[in-house]
């Protein structure tokens, strides 16, 4: 390549590489802006023009957290994960009836799965509310964790069936020649090579299990999860915008720590099969 | 006329010279057995009350009303179609999820670009993009109500203001933007990571000998990069779509649907049946309704991604 | 993979943990009381002083589960409709007290439970407010506090202005004034209404208009009147008022938002309820707090205007702590609450509205004295029984004591908000208001 064309190429990778730093901290303002003003006065929240120099106070992080918030955080955890643990072990045995040893209604079983992520929970909630009042479930962790596992079944079984795809076949017909039953194949083979995709589901299950907002409000009051303890800063008639920054911020940096501990392996386990 | 006995000679001199009959069935089962705790599960948990919603929507059934709950076949269907709201609400729908997935698809795959080739600070940049994914969308939006859209203290106020366009009413005038903004933020960082794997999954050999064969960067783009995507997009585009569909606490909290039920979609209208209005009868009518129109819209969109309805890998 | 199997391990020792957390509880031998309260400052008082009433009562342990008053609604209305028995306590507004005890959901206090107290003293509860929480001579609710609606001001705009606000100002004069002082260049309305969607919040206020005006919601037949002249010209003063110098936005805002730019001094005048006095002079910005001044609510054909609205503790038909549940309400609405409130809370942070002995204290007296007489004043105004000016059939100021008034309700105050918001004309929200109550009228069997 000639001097005038790598220069070329160079500048307009400059230019892309400036989109792209201009566009990634325009998706991060917001959160910028969101830490930024927890650390405020309640009055300096609402000044304007906006403070962009100020002097911290954590007054509103002590608030939460004096606040009943490890409980709630503590119930957000239980649900979410083992909501999450229960749905691997349901998910991976079942990804594998649908690719690797398929049953033959794979295609009406995955179909089946998808479409009960269809209708609107609203639609659903009476019935399910008078099931769980019935069997004394309301205001428990045991009835979200139940409705998390059917919330992200489906994800999971598509998701990880979608790595199984992938497996050489080669590797898993000689385990099969080598008398493995199917116990030991999902066992020793196929679990250690998916393990980026498992891990991937799973911090997806637990983050949608986290961040679950209309059947943690409706179904639990007071053994709720941090979607709940939310509600209770929805202001008792005072200034909140700091207030609601520092909460907001709390119950999200669990879920955003895993994120960034884990991305590389979240953006490998969402080819969902979809590599040639 | 063949005897029992005969059939059941010839059933044994089948199995005898076919060991295989009897395994077969067995097999079978044994194929079945891996996915009945997860289907179990989930027609427990899915089916059950699905047919409880079916049976309360032939009802008329008001929470509140003095009036006793009666049986009234398919009337709360027709009311459905007759109710003008009903129909707003899937318009909406059609044009939020529409709106939604466009613009994240469309942003999560230019910063995916942006940010498939290192440069300084590429690391950082990209953790700092994906975050919006992770945070929990009635946070996000009760923050962005109070303190980014409200025109008197809000951020995008000062910005409009120092742009010289005035202190814009976003949630008043311009609800559907508002929403479809903030749920398109978060989801473009979804899409960011589903196309940074398509991009990463691609052979940097191929694009290398392409560069060595005189292509331009646009023409590799164009004719190599972006057929390799396809299926990364149409992916991202689903699983946006399903999950937009459901878009409720972005509504709740910075609308409450209006206004004028400007930003209800049928998910949020079918709540407003349930809890505002107690109708559970209409409620669960409205639902099985919602429920085939997502069927309608995503069932297309499915056969489309060919990474579902294949068995094979490769 | 660390994360993977450290989570999951955390989580198998979280789980041990978690499943014996409500174990441990039954095993103890405490009463455990669970309140579902509306998030607004009163209450969260009441939260911080709960540990008096251990005092008085060993036995008994209280949650409080809060909520913003959207959630609280669907959330009490869905357990106790349903039987669930999760809540022994329920805060519900006047709205639902009389239609609720119709359903037979809640507990008749009346009967044992008030008669067995004496010390309750519930001739000393404000009438006008008592009478919220009777249905067929008997107390379904005890108020934990009573309000009426009236309005703020900011008396050093009007000095400045050279304005003067009166005592009890009519809806006109309020309209000129917010033309004289509405500042959009400063960021400072004219004035700040309630715009947001909901029968309980911009609709509570725009009836109170409506019926001023010489409007009303029905007619004796029940026939809806929302396109009859009066309710069309109260619904567009209200809405070009808004439009004209109120605050920006203003299909977005409730009370809360209201509460908040009033006392950051974003706008001159505040219509709306008398129980935001106390905590608009506590929050108040400090060059707004010592100029807060207060007036009756805005009238126009009728003497007064003022709405009614209490929120009322009641104990749901399921719970299994009857008399646990009466000790707290009761105690929750005692002078004796009142008084520590105010001792320990501050004066402007007690319950304001309920029993009569409160406006004979003398602290309170003093701490109130820009808006307590106004307050009683309102509250004792404001008929239920007779809200019009025409006579109707139907009972309640601010909302139509009828149960399909939430449904629709939440459909007109969405259609007015579109006609705040600019996306719909007036006539066109009250044409399809009007078409949608007839509707709802007629399916529920009030006009065939």
């Amino acid at each position: 390549m000639s001097r005038l064309e790598r220069a070329r190429r160079d500048t307009r990778f400059g230019a892309a590489a400036a989109a792209a730093t201009f566009g990634s901290l325009l998706m991060v303002a917001p959160i910028i802006w969101m830490v930024l003003t927890s650390l405020k006065t309640e009055e300096q929240a609402v000044s304007f023009p906006p403070a962009l120099l100020f002097r911290p106070t954590l007054a509103h992080y002590r608030a939460a957290l004096d606040d009943a918030f490890a409980g709630f955080a503590l119930n957000s955890l239980l649900a979410a994960g083992l909501s999450t643990l229960i749905v691997i072990a349901l998910a991976v045995p079942a990804a594998y009836a649908l690719s690797v040893r398929p049953v033959a209604q794979w295609r009406d079983a995955l179909f089946f799965f998808i479409s009960t992520k269809m209708m609107p929970i609203a639609a659903g909630i009476v019935p399910l509310y008078l099931i769980a009042r019935t069997l004394g479930l309301l205001n428990s962790l045991a009835v979200l964790v139940l409705l998390y596992v059917g919330m992200n079944l489906p994800l999971a079984i598509w998701m990880i069936r979608s790595f199984m795809i992938e497996l050489p076949r080669e590797l898993l017909e000689a385990a099969r020649v080598d008398g493995a039953g199917p116990m030991r194949e999902i066992g020793s083979i196929i679990l250690p090579l998916i393990r980026p995709g498992l891990a991937s589901t799973t911090l997806l299950c637990f983050l949608f299990a986290w961040n679950e907002y209309f059947l943690a409000v409706n179904f639990t009051s007071t053994t709720g999860t941090l979607t709940v303890f939310l509600q209770r800063f929805l202001s008792f008639g005072r200034l909140y915008t700091a207030q609601v920054a520092a909460v907001a911020t709390l119950v999200n940096i669990p879920v955003v720590a895993a994120g960034w501990l884990a991305q590389r392996n979240l953006v490998r386990g969402l080819t969902f099969g979809a590599v040639k | 006329m063949p005897t029992t006995l005969t059939l059941r000679a010839q059933a044994a001199a089948e199995a005898a010279s076919r060991p295989d009959a009897w395994a077969g069935w067995r097999r079978r089962w044994a194929l079945r057995l891996p996915l009945l705790p997860a289907l179990l599960v989930t027609v427990a948990l899915t089916q059950l009350p699905f047919a409880m919603t079916l049976y309360y929507s032939l009802q008329r059934w008001n929470l509140l009303s003095l009036r006793p709950r009666r049986f009234v076949g398919l009337h709360n269907f027709v009311a459905a179609f007759n109710d003008s709201t009903f129909l707003h609400a899937l318009g909406n729908t059609l044009l939020m999820t529409g709106s939604i997935v466009v613009c994240s698809v469309l942003a999560g795959t230019l910063l995916a670009v942006g940010l498939n080739r290192p440069f300084l600070g590429r690391n950082l940049l990209r953790t700092l993009a994906i975050t919006p994914f992770f945070i929990m969308p009635v946070a996000a939006a009760l923050f962005w109500k109070a303190a980014l859209f409200d025109p008197s203290f809000g951020l995008f106020g000062w910005l409009t203001a120092s742009l010289g366009l005035g202190r814009i009413n976003w949630l008043s005038q311009h609800p559907m933007v508002s929403v479809v903004m903030i749920s398109a933020w978060q989801w473009s960082s979804f899409v960011l990571m589903i196309i940074l794997a398509g991009l990463q999954s691609f052979p940097e050999e191929v694009e290398e000998a392409a560069l060595v064969d005189g292509a331009t960067r646009a023409q590799i783009f164009r004719l190599l990069t972006l057929p390799h995507l396809r299926p990364f997009l149409e992916l991202s585009a689903l699983l946006v779509a399903m999950y937009a569909l459901e878009n409720f606490a972005a509504i709740s909290q910075l609308t409450a649907g209006g206004p004028a039920y400007a930003t209800t979609n049928l998910s949020y209208y079918v709540y407003l049946q349930a809890f505002s209005a107690f109708s559970i009868g209409r409620a669960s009518a409205y639902g099985a309704v919602s429920l085939l129109v997502a069927l309608a819209l995503v069932t297309p969109l499915l056969r489309l991604v060919s990474g579902i309805l294949r068995l094979e890998g490769r | 993979m660390f994360r993977s199997n450290g989570a999951r391990w955390l989580v198998v020792i979280g789980c041990a943990a978690g499943l014996g957390w409500p174990l441990a509880a039954t095993a103890q031998d405490k009463i455990v009381l669970t309140v579902a309260m509306a998030a607004n400052p009163q209450m969260e008082t009441a939260e911080k002083l709960v540990d008096a009433f251990y005092a008085q009562h060993p036995g008994i342990t209280v949650r409080f589960q809060t909520l913003p008053e959207n959630e609280l609604r669907p959330t009490v209305l869905k357990d106790v409709a349903t039987n669930s028995g999760q809540f022994d306590v329920v805060m519900i507004g006047s709205y639902e007290v009389p239609l609720w005890a119709q359903k037979g959901w809640l507990v008749d206090l009346s009967t044992h439970l008030l008669k067995n107290d004496p010390g309750y003293d519930a001739d000393d509860l404000l009438k006008p407010i008592a009478n919220l929480m009777t249905w067929k001579t008997d107390m379904y609710g005890l108020p934990f506090y009573g309000s009426s609606s009236f309005m703020f001001y900011r008396k050093d705009l009007f000095r400045a202005a050279g304005l003067s606000m009166p005592e009890h100002p009519t809806w006109q004069q309020i309209a000129g004034f917010s033309a004289k002082l509405n500042q959009p260049q400063h960021g400072v309305s004219g004035i700040c209404l309630r715009g947001v969607p909901g029968w309980g919040q911009n609709l509570a206020a725009i009836t109170t208009v409506i019926n001023t005006f010489g409007g009303s919601w029905f007619d004796q037949s029940w026939r809806p009147q929302l396109t009859a002249p009066a309710t069309v010209q109260a619904v567009k003063f209200y809405v070009d008022l808004l439009r004209s110098s109120g605050e920006p936005d203003a299909a977005k805002d409730g009370w809360q938002e209201c509460l908040q730019l009033f006392t950051q001094g974003r706008a001159a005048m505040w219509y709306d309820d008398t129980v935001f006095a106390g905590p608009a002079l506590d929050q108040a910005a400090p060059t707004v707090r010592g100029n807060i001044g207060f007036a009756l609510a805005p009238h126009d054909r009728t003497a007064y205007s003022g709405w009614l609205w209490s929120w009322a503790l009641s104990i749901p038909k399921t719970s299994r702590h009857v008399q646990a549940a009466w000790d707290f309400i009761s105690w929750l609405t005692s002078k004796d609450y009142i008084k520590l409130a105010g001792e320990k809370a501050g004066w402007g942070q007690v319950p304001p509205g309920s029993r009569r002995s409160t406006y004979e204290i003398p602290a309170y007296q003093a701490a109130t004295a820009s808006y307590g007489d106004l307050t009683l004043q309102s509250i004792a105004h404001a008929d239920p029984l007779h809200p019009t000016v025409m006579a109707v059939p139907y009972t309640g100021v601010q909302y139509v004591s009828i149960p399909e008034f939430v449904q629709i309700g939440d459909f007109v105050s969405q259609q007015i908000a579109g006609a705040i918001s600019g996306s719909l004309s007036v006539k066109q929200a009250l044409s399809a208001s009007q078409a949608k109550t007839s509707q709802i009228m007629d399916d529920s069997g009030y006009t065939n």
